[in-house]
């Protein structure tokens, strides 16, 4: 029973990501129809973002500190943040701890405005062309994305801690009547699946009560229906393309504790979250929150020792067999629409 | 000319004497000069060139005939060499049989993931191919390591059988691939001038090879099979409701590609005998997505174009430093040069890949058709600037 739980809990976190990622995928794959290839490098500039703020909030100027010396008898310079400067030491301290979250602030309009040019710069021109065409473009853009982070920040791992309130573990277990150390889990990912809820809880709420939303789903019924009636969707649209590359920005910078970011990060999200968003069902939010979740809770369960001595190797294809007996049974999806993309 | 028309035969002609006279077309500058370093022609990448140029006209009968966008072309090069190392562990290092392994080996491992994946059109088809890529990558690099080698591949050992060979030679080494006594790695280095040309054996079996695959897929692109590939890219549906099947088809085509990149495979391990898993990574299958598209997907001579290219750059772009550029400009006002230096800087030497995403996506955009469109809207604009001339050259005056 513990393991069971202990299991769940480690899905939820790499399902939160997926989740969000799918989702993102899903409002532009419904809205303006296009494949984007390049979704999983919007969640790596997002994990960037939380990089970059931290990197502007440490900025420092060297001081001389007359208290000390170094080994050659000379003041010592130390680096002092510009922060200390204007908020005193204790408080300069906690913002620079609380990099991570406060990037959330930095990260949503960065990404709404990186998706808005790539929509109107790019992708704008292709609702006409095959999906293969767009399927190409995008990849492009994927690497030339992928390929400028890495000239600006480096091809390694850039270590982000989380604040220190949510380093460590705890014991869950106890919390739920379980034994003292029997679930031992990371406090930083239970925030992530927190966050996570929050931000799938917030998108469809924005769907389904504005009346924004409210166009928004109207048009991916029947976007000519709602042009003829005098609607401009195509604006619409493209807010919401910012919204969906925004919620990848977010999974990206709340994923920079659990994993240090690196240039490929999105890369390897996005094959999987292709993969997700395919067992979800093609143009289905709930089909793509609720496969990543259970793609991720199945990712872990067949990561557990048991499993592995049973069907060695299962662990590394879990995800993609799924995904494979998915589609040739139920070619729809779990939660997919009748009529949208079935063949 | 072999059952060809008068253009194709001449396109045959033309990539059969760019392969042979390869060793003086990639080597135009001589040894020891400052451009010295964009020569292309020795063995190592010449093979690149041509085995690649294999690849991707695989690729293409599949892609470019039926549109089919596969996403996981280089899990059929990875068995391919696979197949090759294992034929080279238990049987002899002759490169023969080894080919035929990894070509039957990817062939069946191709019509296994086309019976299932071309269940699907579209992105569908993507995904799955994507799926099963991925996945033969994992199984490789994890639990098929008694037949994979794992992380560090398969390599040849000492202790080896070699039914039909040696298990060693007699200075103890692990003896070399080979075709009936002649190595791949033999070289016959021939000196004029300053200029040093080098012919290799290896590549030049890969260049006869790529010839003959080249061939064969002018022959499907003629014949009525490759027809119907075409009719299927148009529109499928229709083809559906006079009737016809068209999963015979694609399954045809996608089994023919998959042993094209099994055959590419397989020339890889003979040329240097050894298998990784990296092969089959996903990457790998996007690189020869980006090969027949930026070459032309659809046309004959595209693929290999492509191929040539990106691997080209891969090499040459990639050994472009700093102190090079600087070389470069140093004619310029200093300002004016490190300007350009560090304009030019991201896109050369480690940042080949932005290059090389920066091309891809402006081929994508104003030339679905890759290079070979390129090189026909620039003949057509020769062309009708000179049907102008005539035009005018033709009207006669008015008559007043």
């Amino acid at each position: 029973m513990e393991a069971i739980i202990l299991q769940i809990l480690n899905g939820l976190d790499k399902g939160s990501a997926y989740a969000l990622i799918a989702l993102g995928l899903t409002l532009i794959f419904g809205t303006l129809g296009v494949v984007n290839f390049a979704h999983g490098a919007l969640f790596m500039i997002g994990a960037f973002c939380a990089v970059t703020l931290s990197r502007i909030l440490t900025l420092s100027h060297e001081v001389i500190d007359p208290t000390r010396v170094d080994f050659l008898g000379n003041p010592l310079k130390v680096d002092v943040p510009y922060l200390y400067d204007w908020f005193g030491v204790e408080t300069g301290d906690m913002i620079i701890d609380w990099a991570v979250p406060l990037s959330i602030l930095f990260a949503i309009p960065v990404m709404i405005g990186i998706g808005v040019i790539m929509e109107r710069g790019l992708i704008k021109h292709f609702y006409k062309r095959p999906h293969a065409d767009q399927i190409l473009v995008t990849f492009g853009l994927a690497i030339v994305l992928q390929e400028i982070i890495k000239y600006f920040y480096g091809a390694n791992p850039i270590p982000t801690p989380a604040p220190d309130a949510f380093v460590g573990s705890f014991d869950f277990g106890v919390l739920i009547g379980f034994e003292a150390n029997q679930i031992i889990y990371p406090y930083w990912r239970l925030v992530y699946f927190a966050f996570a809820c929050l931000v799938i809880g917030a998108v469809f709420a924005f769907l389904q009560f504005t009346t924004f939303g409210m166009v928004v789903r109207a048009g991916m019924a029947d976007r000519e229906t709602v042009g003829l009636l005098g609607i401009n969707i195509d604006k619409r649209f493209t807010i919401m393309f910012g919204l969906a590359a925004a919620v990848a920005g977010l999974a990206g910078v709340m994923y920079t504790p659990i994993n240090s970011p690196n240039y490929h990060m999105g890369m390897d999200f996005l094959v999987l979250s292709f993969v997700v968003v395919v067992v979800g069902g093609m143009g289905s939010l709930p089909g793509a929150v609720l496969a990543g979740f259970l793609l991720g809770i199945l990712e872990s369960f067949a990561s557990m020792a048991q499993v592995i001595d049973l069907i060695p190797g299962i662990n590394q294809v879990i995800i993609y067999l799924v995904a494979i007996i998915i589609l040739l049974t139920r070619p729809r999806g779990l939660m997919g629409r009748k009529g949208v993309m079935e063949d | 000319m072999f059952g060809l028309n008068k253009k194709d035969t001449t396109l045959l002609i033309i990539v059969a004497a760019l392969c042979a006279f390869a060793p003086f077309l990639l080597n135009p500058f001589p040894e020891g000069s400052d451009m010295a370093q964009f020569n292309a022609g020795y063995p190592d990448l010449m093979q690149r060139f041509v085995i690649f140029g294999i690849f991707a006209i695989g690729f293409n009968i599949l892609f470019g005939l039926t549109g089919y966008l596969s996403f996981g072309h280089a899990a059929f090069l990875g068995v391919g060499s696979y197949a090759a190392v294992w034929m080279f562990k238990l049987l002899s290092m002759n490169i023969i049989p080894a080919i035929i392994l990894a070509v039957v080996v990817s062939g069946l491992f191709a019509l296994l993931i086309g019976f299932i994946s071309l269940r699907r059109s579209g992105i569908y088809f993507s995904i799955l191919t994507l799926a099963f890529a991925q996945m033969s990558f994992a199984l490789a690099y994890s639990v098929l390591t008694p037949i994979t080698g794992g992380e560090t591949g398969l390599q040849l050992a000492l202790d080896d059988p070699r039914i039909l060979g040696i298990s060693q030679t007699a200075q103890g080494n692990i003896p070399v691939p080979g075709l009936f006594g002649m190595e791949m790695r033999d070289s016959f280095e021939w000196a004029v001038g300053s200029w040093l040309f080098t012919f290799n054996f290896g590549y030049y079996i890969c260049a006869l090879i790529m010839l003959i695959s080249f061939y064969v897929s002018i022959r499907i692109f003629r014949s009525p099979f490759g027809m119907m590939l075409r009719a299927i890219k148009s529109n499928q549906q229709r083809l559906n409701y006079t009737g016809l099947n068209s999963r015979p088809y694609t399954l045809a085509a996608f089994v023919i590609s998959g042993m094209y990149a099994g055959l590419a495979g397989g020339l890889m391990a003979s040329m240097d005998p050894l298998a990784g898993a990296e092969r089959m990574f996903w990457t790998a299958s996007g690189e020869v997505v980006l090969m027949t598209i930026l070459g032309g997907a659809g046309t004959l001579i595209g693929p290999i174009l492509g191929a040539g290219m990106i691997k080209y750059m891969e090499n040459i772009i990639s050994k472009i430093n700093e102190t090079i550029l600087h070389e470069w400009f140093y004619w310029m006002p200093d300002g004016i040069e490190d300007l350009l230096v560090a304009m030019v800087y991201p896109f050369i030497g480690k940042g080949w890949h932005l290059t090389l995403g920066i091309i891809f996506m402006l081929v994508v955009i104003f030339l679905p058709g890759g290079l070979v469109e390129g090189g026909q809207r620039i003949a057509n604009l020769f062309r009708r600037r000179k049907a102008k001339k005539d035009d005018t050259k033709g009207t006669t005056e008015p008559a007043e």
